[in-house]
């Protein structure tokens, strides 16, 4: 019986400090050309140092999203509506991520 | 076109976003709102904040524009190039600069810039405002020095009193040449064309041909996936596979944002009054719709880094001609322009 609660403790510990210990991954979706997150329209986001985003291209035509900021370089290519790339932050600061084919498509993210 | 219910949904979505501080995204992917119809011109031209227009400045914007004493040999004005009478364009495949010299892009026309989230071929200038000043001091085209361009103007005592009634107590500088330019730019809009009185439900304004012509454009032909709202543009940068029409290698806006899809790419131009706007394409490659067609029904001929929008279409004879029948009926009236008495 104590074991018992014992073992229930236990999971209920774990189950409590997993999400703590695990990166989380938010998806950012292209829409009307403009960066969206669950339905909105956005120009700055916050995650955390480890966290991944998920770029998902919901337009039918052809997104490019890149960055040049020091603290994270990237470019994932054209891809087209229904897929998707994602990016990992490790590294605190700001990025300015933005759409190659489409400028005004700008995103300024916080990695806390 | 509005329909009731969308409509109290768009103001309850507006409402409602207001509160959250975030925008509302009731529109279409192509730019267009659900509340009117996206190909039809919006009723407010935009402008800054802090270059509302204003008859004075407006008028002040078009004496200048067509005085060629804004340039370096007092010889060539804006309108040298961008001609009202040719569509506020020049009809050559590429630009003539100081000394006559042969540019490499085509002079974009005037019509709609307005609109435009980006200005320029390659997107160098983001506003109206930056964009005037930039064709003044290029070495190539007007070739001014901009404080001599200063100094000139302020030593005429007509523009002296044009600019304090325009932008009182700012005086004659960049930003306030700029302004005027940009507050009579954003005059030249396009008028009610044929496609427009059809969107507007008059039946007979345009052909069947054209009507085809219009479902081949936002389908098979996919030139939707750029041309997009009532300006046809998307604000974006393609390559869509041109030939070179000289020697030398333009790289277009990847010279501003090293980012590969761009190298190659150029700023999708507005299909309104597309009629009177030849020759085609940045570089001058087409002197007809047709020839514009074709190009895209290949799927483009340099295809090393090609836009992945543009891929070979398969079109009839009947579809690519139903298509230039459409994008014949983007034209509107010409609309007249006096031209201003320049002051001294």
């Amino acid at each position: 019986m104590v074991m018992s609660h014992l073992k229930k403790a236990g999971l209920l510990l774990l189950v409590t400090w997993m999400p703590l210990s695990h990166a989380a991954e938010y998806e950012i979706g292209q829409q009307n050309k403009s960066f969206v997150n669950n339905g909105q329209k956005i120009e700055q986001f916050k995650i955390k140092a480890g966290d991944t985003i998920r770029f998902k291209n919901h337009d039918p035509f052809f997104h490019n999203i890149f960055s040049l900021s020091e603290l994270k370089t990237f470019d994932l290519g054209s891809f087209p509506k229904g897929d998707s790339r994602t990016v990992t932050f490790d590294k605190k600061g700001t990025v300015d991520i933005e759409c190659a084919i489409h400028p005004q498509m700008q995103l300024k993210l916080e990695v806390e | 076109m509005k329909h009731p219910q969308t409509h109290r949904k768009n103001q309850i979505g507006v409402i409602a976003a207001a509160a959250l501080g975030v925008s509302s995204l009731f529109y279409s992917p192509f730019g267009g709102t659900e509340e009117g119809d996206q190909y039809l011109r919006p009723d407010i031209v935009p402008a800054p904040a802090n270059n509302q227009m204003t008859p004075d400045r407006v008028e002040l914007g078009k004496i200048l524009f067509f005085d060629p004493r804004m340039s370096g040999s007092n010889w060539i004005s804006c309108a040298t190039c961008h001609n009202p009478a040719l569509a506020w364009s020049d009809g050559l495949p590429t630009a003539i600069g100081v000394g006559m010299k042969t540019l490499p892009r085509a002079t974009p026309t005037v019509l709609n810039t307005a609109y435009n989230r980006i200005q320029m071929w390659d997107g160098r200038a983001p506003t109206l405002e930056d964009q005037a000043t930039g064709p003044i001091v290029s070495p190539d085209e007007m070739d001014q020095n901009l404080d001599d361009l200063v100094k000139e103007l302020s030593a005429i005592p007509g523009y002296k009193e044009l600019f304090e009634k325009a932008y009182p107590g700012e005086g004659i500088n960049k930003q306030t040449i700029g302004k005027a330019i940009a507050s009579f730019e954003r005059t030249v809009v396009s008028s009610e064309a044929p496609f427009d009185k059809w969107r507007k439900g008059d039946k007979n304004a345009i052909s069947e041909s054209a009507k085809r012509g219009f479902t081949i454009f936002e389908g098979k032909a996919n030139c939707a996936a750029c041309h997009q709202g009532f300006n046809f543009v998307d604000n974006g940068f393609h390559n869509i596979g041109l030939k070179k029409t000289s020697d030398m290698e333009d790289e277009g806006r990847f010279a501003h944002r090293k980012v590969k899809v761009l190298k190659g790419a150029f700023k999708t131009p507005t299909l309104r009054d597309i009629a009177l706007t030849a020759p085609y394409m940045h570089n001058g490659a087409y002197r007809t719709l047709e020839e514009v067609v074709d190009h895209y029904d290949r799927g483009g001929d340099a295809k090393d880094n090609l836009d992945p929008n543009i891929k070979p279409l398969n079109l009839s004879a009947q579809e690519k001609t139903d298509l230039v029948a459409f994008l014949k009926t983007l034209t509107g009236k010409h609309t007249a322009i006096t031209v201003p008495k320049l002051p001294n």
